[in-house]
């Protein structure tokens, strides 16, 4: 079959950023009427690619071609008014401003330069139809969830005569429902005749929307294809460039556990959870499974003290205790490594070594520094435990991807030696290979006795590593099922949707 | 929750809680003066209060574009104060005419807020380190062209200074009210029914998403500084009616005055969220606490600030605990 003539041509770019070759020689071809998934590793270079595509940063070397003409954009303005919208991976949207306003500022309907409010708001209702959305134009962002805002991201990129839209991580927020309500969307622009330039976690949803595949590593390109002449083996295999090892349970033989770490007796917090009780053994990994927003995270901050309960006991070793700060879950050896590690976890501007350190210095308190021998001794064992990449301990975080940054922040809880470590969405937006080491980490850690409460959305996860799940639903635990050879992602999903056996 | 509830089932939107919450002080005050004191209740007071204050409501104005944008303006008391000398150092020296000198300053002080705007964007220095120099600069330019105070003779200046507006009913205002009216009026208009007014929003929202969205984030922060100049020279020209006279230390801590009027209004300092008309009813507030002292009469006049204080801790409170619901 002959393929149509690429809009979007990008050959041979390269660029440098400071201790890092971010892309090297990358080509890239979009054409008409296709998803393209944009696969690699985090760290591999796909989100640089696309800014450097579309202007936030200029390339080193290279070109890149539009309907055959060279085109270079300073500014993504320039790169948007040629055609080429972007939805970034984090909502870029002004939430103090109406929804209408976010579909349509910068290219507000105007009457003699004057805004035609009444003109804006039916536009917005009429683009938001289109994704057959229902909202209040004129209510703000800020007053809808993630997913909505992230459609309203998607509705402003549609409004321009787009020739190429890109999705940067679309689906990372959105539940199953509005993943479908984006495909048929997606779908729909396809035969448009639009291009759209598809980057996800997701392998299933590589395989369900796109057509064609563009794959890099390490800032390379490795090759492109037709998605469906290469198996999801095959994809991984040439995403971390080395044949993927049998991902099979890794919790190993059913344990017995006999001595009970942390124990919670119908522990709650009002208008977050309901009373729960649940036991977590040392050396036990304990799965949380549920829904967006069922009360997985709430769990995670009482046992951490991040919150207060308003009702029931916790136990630590069989004596009760009240954790009133996570500082005080810190000095009874809790960690918690925390869903958003932007936000809530690493400071980038530091360097790697000084984030590791960092809460390892606040339970010696500030009179008392930890040598600078010693910091290095540490870092330098957990940057090689973890593999961390680039392995220099003295560059600013803000530099590494995604998956080590997460694993920066893992091995800052690490040298605390703790006894329960809580993990909340470790594997969140990182790639396979980081994702297999991290849960390889969580398997040895449990054999070396600590106990883990694992929270991911992720079902085969979960289960690949957990000795016990307990499932919640709209706030509620709702069952606690030993993981056996019967229990797989059909009988969570049963038991999330039936509302427990009980 | 983007709604706060009435009796009755009716709403009003969240954002509007602020200036209504700063327009029922406004009307507690006035009755309270109007119980308290003979002769408050009547609209003369309210008019008065803009005569008294009309050039800090025109510098104010231009003070809510930039705290809008998240940025904040330092020198606009030192703008004001160099406008006043300017003005009256050429007309009562070279003898230069009115309609020569106005334009004069009102150039002079935007491009004071342009060059400071640029620096602010190109180089990406923090506003409050920025316009801090800026306030220094303007405040010693005043002392090299004289370091007394200027009388202002010329007639133009005088007869408008003297000139009384008679509205209905014995009501009166002066020309700077109308000034001052014009400006709010046009700053509303280009704040809701403009791109650049919305591209002040936007940067204020996020400044990173702004840019992302493809506005033009530099070239609003470079305008917004622009306006807060021009703003700070014609409240400058208002006050030199006022006075009649050019001096450096007129509108000392001026800037305070705007930012406290601003804020008393509703407009969050952290940018995104505030309306005009809240920075109207803000300037009205302060000015109708220097009124009730007056009325008073034995209270000293250092009173208006720690009212003044204790009310910015009130509002920055109350704007805490709107943005804090409003993310539930």
């Amino acid at each position: 079959m002959d393929a149509p003539a690429p809009v979007l041509r990008m050959s041979g770019i390269g660029k440098q950023f400071p201790g890092v070759r971010a892309l090297d020689r990358v080509d890239l071809r979009l054409l008409p009427g296709e998803v393209h998934a944009l696969m690699g590793e985090n760290g591999a270079g796909k989100s640089t690619l696309i800014k450097v595509l579309t202007g936030v940063h200029p390339a080193d070397e290279g070109a890149v071609e539009l309907d055959g003409r060279p085109v270079a954009f300073a500014s993504p303005l320039e790169a948007r008014q040629a055609g080429i919208s972007t939805v970034y991976q984090e909502v870029n949207l002004c939430t103090n401003l109406s929804v209408a306003e976010n579909i349509l500022i910068g290219r507000e309907p105007r009457r003699f330069g004057r805004i035609d409010w009444k003109r804006m708001r039916a536009r917005a209702r009429e683009l938001l139809a289109r994704m057959e959305l229902d909202l209040d134009v004129s209510a703000p962002l800020s007053s809808y969830s993630l997913a909505i805002q992230q459609m309203v991201a998607i509705a402003r990129a549609l409004d321009v005569e787009a020739r190429v839209l890109i999705l940067d991580e679309p689906t990372s927020s959105l539940d199953a429902d509005e993943v479908g309500q984006l495909f048929r969307v997606m779908r729909r622009l396809k035969e448009e005749g639009i291009a759209i330039l598809f980057v996800t976690h997701f392998l299933d949803q590589v395989y369900e929307i796109s057509d064609r595949m563009t794959i890099l590593r390490n800032g390379r390109l490795v090759g492109e294809y037709l998605t469906r002449e290469l198996s999801q083996v095959e994809l991984v295999a040439k995403m971390i460039g080395q044949e993927l090892e049998a991902l099979d349970k890794l919790h190993g033989e059913a344990r017995a556990f006999t001595r009970p770490l942390v124990e919670a007796r119908e522990l709650s917090r009002s208008g977050a959870i309901e009373p729960f009780s649940l036991t977590i053994h040392e050396g036990q990994v304990v799965g949380l499974a549920g829904l967006l927003g069922s009360g997985r995270t709430e769990v995670a901050r009482l046992l951490f003290g991040a919150d207060h309960p308003s009702g029931g006991q916790l136990a630590v070793r069989g004596e009760p205790v009240t954790l009133r700060t996570p500082r005080a879950a810190m000095n009874h050896k809790i960690a918690f490594c925390s869903e958003n590690r932007k936000t809530d976890g690493l400071i980038e501007d530091l360097t790697v070594r000084e984030n590791i350190v960092l809460a390892l210095q606040a339970t010696r308190g500030w009179t008392r520094p930890v040598p600078r021998e010693q910091q290095d001794q540490l870092v330098a064992k957990y940057v090689k435990a973890l593999r961390i990449n680039p392995p220099n301990p003295e560059i600013p975080v803000r530099n590494l991807s995604g998956g080590n940054q997460q694993k920066v922040l893992l091995a800052r809880w690490l040298i605390l030696e703790p006894r329960l470590l809580i993990l909340d969405e470790p594997t969140r937006g990182i790639d396979v290979g980081a994702k297999t080491e991290i849960q390889r980490l969580v398997a040895e850690l449990s054999d070396g006795g600590v106990a883990v409460l694992f929270i991911s959305a992720e079902l085969e996860e979960v289960l690949r590593l957990s000795h016990k799940v307990a499932v919640l639903r709209d706030r509620r635990l709702i069952a606690e099922l030993p993981n056996d050879d019967e229990l797989t992602k059909e009988v969570i999903m049963e038991t999330i949707a039936s509302g427990g056996r009980t | 929750m983007s709604t706060l509830s009435l009796g009755g089932g009716r709403t009003i939107p969240a954002k509007y809680v602020p200036v209504m919450v700063t327009a029922c002080l406004f009307a507690a005050m006035f009755l309270a003066g109007g119980v308290r004191y003979e002769g408050f209740a009547t609209g003369q007071i309210v008019l008065n209060v803009f005569i008294d204050n009309a050039f800090l409501l025109i510098v104010a104005v231009g003070m809510t574009f930039v705290i809008l944008t998240g940025g904040i303006d330092l020198s606009v008391g030192s703008v004001v104060a160099l406008s006043t000398m300017i003005a009256a150092s050429l007309m009562s020296g070279p003898g230069w005419p009115p309609y020569v000198v106005v334009p004069l300053v009102l150039l002079v002080g935007s491009g004071l807020g342009l060059v400071m705007g640029y620096l602010i964007h190109a180089f990406d220095i923090q506003p409050f380190i920025v316009t801090l120099a800026g306030m220094f600069l303007a405040r010693g330019l005043c002392y090299t062209i004289g370091t007394e105070s200027i009388p202002i003779t010329d007639p133009t200046f005088t007869v408008f200074a003297q000139t009384r507006l008679d509205l209905f009913a014995d009501l009166w205002i002066s020309p700077s009210v109308v000034i001052a009216a014009v400006v709010v009026v046009v700053a509303a208009y280009v704040l809701h029914y403009t791109r650049l007014g919305r591209a002040v929003y936007a940067t204020g929202g996020s400044e990173q998403s702004a840019l992302l969205m493809g506005l033009p984030v530099g070239r609003t922060k470079v305008a917004v500084y622009t306006i807060s100049g021009f703003c700070s020279a014609l409240g400058g020209v208002v006050l030199s009616f006022y006075m009649l006279s050019g001096y450096g230390l007129h509108a000392v801590g001026m800037e305070l005055d705007a930012i406290a009027a601003v804020v008393i209004g509703g407009t969050l300092l952290t940018g995104g969220t505030g309306f005009l008309l809240g920075t109207v009813l803000g300037v009205l507030v302060l000015g109708l606490i220097q009124t009730i002292l007056s009325f008073e009469g034995t209270l000293s006049s250092w009173w208006t600030k720690i009212v003044i204080g204790l009310l910015l801790f009130a509002f920055i409170l109350l704007q805490r605990l709107f943005s804090a619901r409003s993310r539930l």
